[in-house]
């Protein structure tokens, strides 16, 4: 399916195998997600759209490594990720997963350098090499000078930029947003989406959208529609 | 790459608490009134403590105090015949000085009488017969005139010695030596006056009249001492000296051995251990307070896993190990009762300082212990009430922590 499989030279990035994700609502059981097989090639750029309920989240909690299938197999750059402890799948969200949420997820007490810095800190990086990666990464975002406010002394789209910058500063491999634009404005929303395609496209990171908004899940080069926790679509340009 | 370094951790935790500035300084407030009640109690109960000893080494521990009667609780039925003690007599009291180590004697007589002067003023006060061998044995100091003649103690002078207190009450400022003073109906010259001791233990030396205890045996009508003291010669075996005591004691009683003595190590050994105990009770009592501060800590904390649920998701989402998770919470908990422990100790050590400087004739000391156990007790109260809530923050499931906006 995945090209990069199929070569057979580096294993897919994200490959689910028949993955469920169940829940238990009062005295029934519900499949939030049902019996997936989704392969995710290094460098690809795919969105996941669907309406409310569909399973989006839970899809994208599973590939984030922050919850478990209930059923299924899930191999991360080729190793099966399904029976690791909670430390090593810490660990593999430290060094290789970046995070961008709707709500931007910011600490409100830490400066926006101080945000950045603390998945640089949570991995034990030195003081002087977590400097230098933080301005480094904060001028590649055009922030330089918001170094030093809170997040309430930002924008929205320059809090967002802050979120980004934090999910990019320990260079993932794979960028999972989270209705990125979903609390911007349209224009800063547009700034948003072509920070993140920038990074894609130049920095190679994986990137994976989930969002609602059809205009921006139609600018992805694969884009997957979930229904009721199925694949309902998955169309690539 | 590692994980979160122990000055990091310090640091976020550090940064968490002063963004809470006035919360954290409250709580902290809690624990330091508990360690600082702690150390300042236990500073006052110490210089209680030092008093006391101080006080009773100043009057020379080489005494031994006999009294009579035996406060030994002794088998067996009663006896038919009665069980008072005989008397104790002056006799009795120079008897003593036979023992090769028994260097002087003093014989104590303690009552209590109306002391006039011819100007009219009365005060009842503290009346002790005893001889010239007290000055020595308890360190009087005297003033003005001279103490009790030394002579034959059974002929009882007309003469007398006057405490601080009383001579103020009696001259105020007049010349107290040369004048007469009557002490219920019987005259005495006042030949002397004591030095203002301030405070003591025991006897009052400041409100008191000293008259020869032959004088006090005829004012009271009364053959029998109230104690009698002896010193020993100093280095000499206490022990063997309150033996000879007993037989010198028994041999004049028919062979009963019906006194007790008492050594001032042992009273002061007693005494040191009262308030030793009631330091510690009262250190104790007050250490409840930082039980309540914990328990302020925990709630405290609780809540702050509440309102930081986004950011507990947001730390492990990033790749926060559950043990990171916890151990920052941990350490917040810790950080606020060390906090509030340092300023504790800070206020309590102030305190005892300015009562010191307040009252310098209290020795406040304030020991290690309580020190070192307030700190200790605080830290460890944050660190056991922080155990929960670190532990709740732990758990949050990452998804369920972000998913709340």
């Amino acid at each position: 399916m995945a090209p990069s499989a199929a070569a057979g030279v580096a294993p897919p990035l994200i490959a689910l195998e028949g993955v469920t994700r169940s829940f238990a609502v009062g005295d029934s059981v519900v499949n939030a997600v049902d019996g997936i097989d989704l392969v995710i090639g290094a460098g690809e750029y795919l969105s996941i759209m669907g309406p409310s309920g569909s399973g989006k989240s839970t899809l994208l909690n599973l590939v984030a490594l922050l919850d478990r299938p209930s059923t299924g197999a899930y191999r991360f750059d080729g190793q099966d990720v399904v029976g690791l402890d909670d430390d090593a799948l810490a660990a593999i969200r430290r060094e290789s997963i970046g995070f961008v949420f709707q709500s931007f997820h910011l600490v409100p007490r830490l400066t926006a350098a101080g945000n950045i810095e603390l998945p640089l800190t949570l991995a034990g990086v030195a003081a002087a090499a977590r400097r230098e990666r933080v301005a480094a990464t904060l001028a590649a975002m055009d922030l330089a000078d918001r170094a030093d406010h809170r997040p309430s002394e930002l924008s929205g789209g320059q809090r967002q930029r802050v979120a980004i910058a934090r999910a990019m500063v320990t260079a993932p491999r794979l960028l999972l947003a989270d209705e990125p634009t979903g609390n911007l404005d349209s224009h800063s929303g547009t700034q948003v989406v072509e920070l993140l395609e920038g990074l894609w496209r130049d920095q190679g990171v994986t990137l994976v959208v989930v969002t609602h908004d059809a205009a921006l899940g139609r600018r992805a080069r694969r884009r997957i529609r979930l229904v009721d926790g199925r694949i309902d679509a998955d169309v690539r340009d | 790459m590692g994980t979160l370094s122990a000055p990091d951790a310090l640091r976020l935790a550090g940064g968490a608490l002063a963004a809470n500035r006035r919360r954290s300084l409250l709580i902290g407030l809690a624990t330091a009134i508990g360690v600082a009640a702690v150390v300042l109690l236990a500073s006052l109960g110490e210089g209680a403590q030092r008093f006391v000893t101080g006080q009773f080494e100043a009057l020379g521990t080489n005494l031994l105090v006999v009294m009579p009667g035996r406060n030994e609780t002794t088998g067996g039925p009663p006896p038919v015949l009665g069980t008072t003690p005989r008397d104790l007599t002056i006799d009795d009291a120079y008897a003593l000085t036979q023992w090769r180590d028994i260097v002087d004697i003093a014989p104590v007589m303690v009552g209590n009488a109306p002391v006039s002067v011819a100007s009219g003023l009365e005060r009842e006060v503290n009346v002790l017969g005893t001889t010239a061998s007290m000055e020595t044995l308890r360190h009087l100091e005297v003033v003005q005139g001279r103490f009790l003649p030394a002579g034959d103690p059974k002929r009882g002078a007309a003469v007398c010695v006057l405490g601080e207190e009383l001579r103020e009450a009696l001259f105020a400022g007049e010349a107290a030596v040369g004048r007469w003073v009557r002490v219920a109906d019987r005259r005495f010259r006042v030949v002397g006056v004591l030095r203002d001791t301030g405070v003591s233990i025991g006897t009052d030396f400041d409100d008191l009249v000293i008259v020869p205890v032959a004088s006090a045996q005829m004012l009271f009508d009364r053959e029998s001492l109230f104690r009698i003291i002896a010193a020993v010669r100093p280095g000499a075996d206490l022990a063997a000296a309150s033996a000879a005591v007993h037989d010198i004691i028994a041999a004049r009683h028919e062979g009963e051995d019906d006194v007790t003595v008492i050594t001032q190590d042992s009273v002061v050994e007693t005494l040191g251990r009262i308030v030793g105990t009631i330091t510690l009770g009262v250190a104790a009592i007050s250490g409840v307070s930082l039980a309540v501060a914990g328990i302020l800590i925990m709630n405290v904390m609780l809540v702050a896993v509440t309102q930081r649920r986004a950011e507990i998701g947001l730390l492990k989402a990033l790749g926060a190990r559950t043990t990171d998770v916890r151990n920052l919470f941990l350490l917040e908990a810790v950080m606020l009762a060390a906090g509030g422990a340092l300023a504790g100790l800070a206020v309590g050590l102030t305190g005892a300082l300015a009562v010191g400087a307040w009252y310098p004739a209290f020795p406040v000391a304030t020991p290690r212990w309580a020190m070192a156990t307030a700190v200790g007790v605080a830290v460890v109260t944050g660190l056991v009430f922080g155990v929960v809530p670190a532990r709740r923050a732990a758990a949050l499931e990452a998804v369920d922590a972000l998913s709340r906006r």
